[in-house]
């Protein structure tokens, strides 16, 4: 009798729930039901291509992109500062990192109540300052904003871990060699978080280019991306095999820089993963 | 002394950006007036309207109902996982692994609309048990993640010790390895109770009509305009979320604590 019996349960339940249900979406977006007989077709994936849909897809890329951009300027020196104070207490990261426990979607909602154009919070303390009110909501800058304050802790977690992992001694060394303390940021202490950087890239992008419930709140619903796209074609067009092209798609990306990221992050997915 | 203050103001503009939406919606729970640009004095009826409101109640009892569930078969099934899967060879390790972090690493979307294709192709009516059943799923890979390096970090060698001096294996397991991993355990069970309390994408698609958890709740309601019942939800899983972290950090500080001595 061996120990190794014990993960059989669990094998059986991975083959059965992770497996299987990624080959049905495998499965939907290659074939179709041509008068009843099961035909493999590149028709979805094709569609995928035309001009609306890759749009979609490219703006997704790009509001992402610049949400990610935003997160890595905001989070990088925050980690700094945080991974400065690490010795003293962890409660400090703690209060950074509490937010996003909190539901995504009350997050999300928070702003639109904040954003409002007439009773927003934003507005009325604008207006009671007599200054101009911003009208952003239903922007693609709404959309930005709502994906910077949901993932920024995604990005200040990967970085702060591999910082407070840098042997102070290095710091020393490169003092002792002679670079001042703006040198030694950029030459040793950057480059040796580097792995923290890619992988929190990963973590703000993957769920900011997928998102559909930000442009829905934020967007007012005027802004499609392809996790818009990808929502409407099960509930609410029924284009199955179309829906399952898009998403075979995405996740091809994403395993693709998964890949890529696992490059520079070797043996540390775990801290990547895990949401501390 | 000019970059410490530097310093601080930086991290109070971040903390300002972070907490003020979230406090602003606890502020406006307890105002009496509808509007959100005037405080109309200090209430409570919209924590009393929210319990009173049969979608909202129901909603919070199949959260809570499907996060307690789906965290106890998953801590029992990534539990023995763990165990079983430090028992393997590398190799095989490895490929359950790389299979395990599929659902941590994909988009929520295409996990869940996998899920959704899946249930419905073999048959099984969008509900209640479908919406359990890929939360158990996305729960397991975050309890096995829990137990897995206590396991590893532990001398492996008492569990040898234990068969050599007469014990069956499923012994060995209730008496030397699980005692030990018990802290993780219970990390890796709150882990994914909390995850599960949080869900939207996954939940969404593989609830169906007439179920709904409470993250699908607010969704629908933010849809159809915005009601203050939506902010004393919000400030009470607020309050919900900080107890359920401070516990889990506490524990953690402890088995820090611990190892140390």
């Amino acid at each position: 009798m061996n120990r190794r019996w014990l993960a059989y349960p669990y094998v059986v339940w991975m083959i059965a729930f992770i497996l299987v249900p990624l080959f049905m979406i495998f499965y939907y977006g290659v074939t179709k039901d041509d008068g009843g007989q099961i035909v493999f077709t590149a028709e979805f994936i094709k569609k995928t291509f035309e001009p609306i849909y890759f749009n979609a897809m490219a703006k997704s890329f790009l509001y992402a992109g610049f949400a990610t951009l935003i997160c890595l300027v905001l989070a990088y020196p925050l980690a700094l500062i945080l991974a400065g104070k690490a010795g003293k207490s962890s409660a400090m990261l703690f209060i950074f990192i509490l937010p996003m426990w909190m539901n995504f979607l009350l997050r999300t909602y928070a702003w639109l109540t904040l954003l409002e154009t007439n009773n927003g919070v934003v507005n009325t303390l604008l207006r009671l300052l007599h200054l101009p009110s911003i009208n952003i909501l239903g922007t693609p800058n709404a959309i930005i904003l709502g994906m910077v304050y949901n993932f920024l802790p995604f990005m200040v977690l990967p970085i702060y871990n591999t910082l407070v992992k840098i042997d102070p001694y290095i710091l020393e060394a490169a003092h002792d060699l002679g670079a001042d303390s703006f040198q030694r940021l950029i030459r040793v202490v950057f480059p040796l978080s580097l792995p923290g950087v890619m992988s929190g890239i990963t973590m703000v992008f993957m769920p900011a280019v997928t998102s559909f419930v930000i442009p829905n709140l934020l967007g007012s619903g005027k802004v499609n991306l392809i996790g818009n796209l990808i929502e409407q074609q099960f509930l609410m067009t029924y284009n199955w095999g179309f829906g399952s092209a898009m998403s075979l798609i995405l996740m091809i990306i994403i395993l693709l820089a998964m890949g890529l990221m696992k490059r520079f992050d070797k043996g540390n997915l775990e801290g990547g993963a895990g949401r501390w | 002394m000019v970059k410490k203050g530097l310093e601080r103001i930086y991290l109070g503009l971040i903390l300002l950006f972070l907490y003020a939406p979230i406090f602003t919606l606890m502020i406006f729970s307890f105002n009496d007036s509808k509007s959100r640009a005037k405080w109309g004095g200090f209430t409570l009826k919209w924590y009393q309207s929210m319990f009173n409101d049969p979608i909202i109640v129901k909603s919070l009892y199949y959260t809570l109902t499907i996060a307690l569930i789906s965290a106890v078969i998953a801590t029992v099934i990534g539990t023995a996982a763990a165990i079983g899967i430090q028992a393997m060879s590398r190799k095989r390790r490895e490929t359950i692994m790389n299979v395990t972090y599929l659902p941590v690493l994909n988009a929520d979307i295409v996990t869940g609309i996998a899920f959704m294709l899946f249930f419905i192709g073999i048959g099984l009516k969008l509900g209640f048990s479908t919406m359990l059943l890929a939360h158990i799923t996305f729960n397991i890979p975050y309890v096995i993640l829990s137990v897995l390096p206590k396991l590893r970090s532990m001398n492996k060698y008492t569990y040898e010790a234990a068969l050599d001096l007469g014990a069956t294996s499923i012994m060995a397991v209730r008496k030397v390895i699980l005692p030990e991993i018990a802290p993780n355990i219970i990390t890796g069970f709150l882990l994914a109770f909390t995850l599960s309390l949080d869900d939207f994408v996954i939940s969404y698609f593989t609830a169906g009509n007439g179920v709904s958890n409470l993250s699908i709740t607010i969704y629908t309601m933010t849809r159809r305009g915005i009601k203050p019942e939506i902010n004393a939800i919000s400030t009470i899983m607020f309050m919900a979320i900080l107890i359920l972290l401070l516990t889990i950090n506490k524990r953690r500080e402890k088995a820090v604590r611990k190892e140390k001595y």
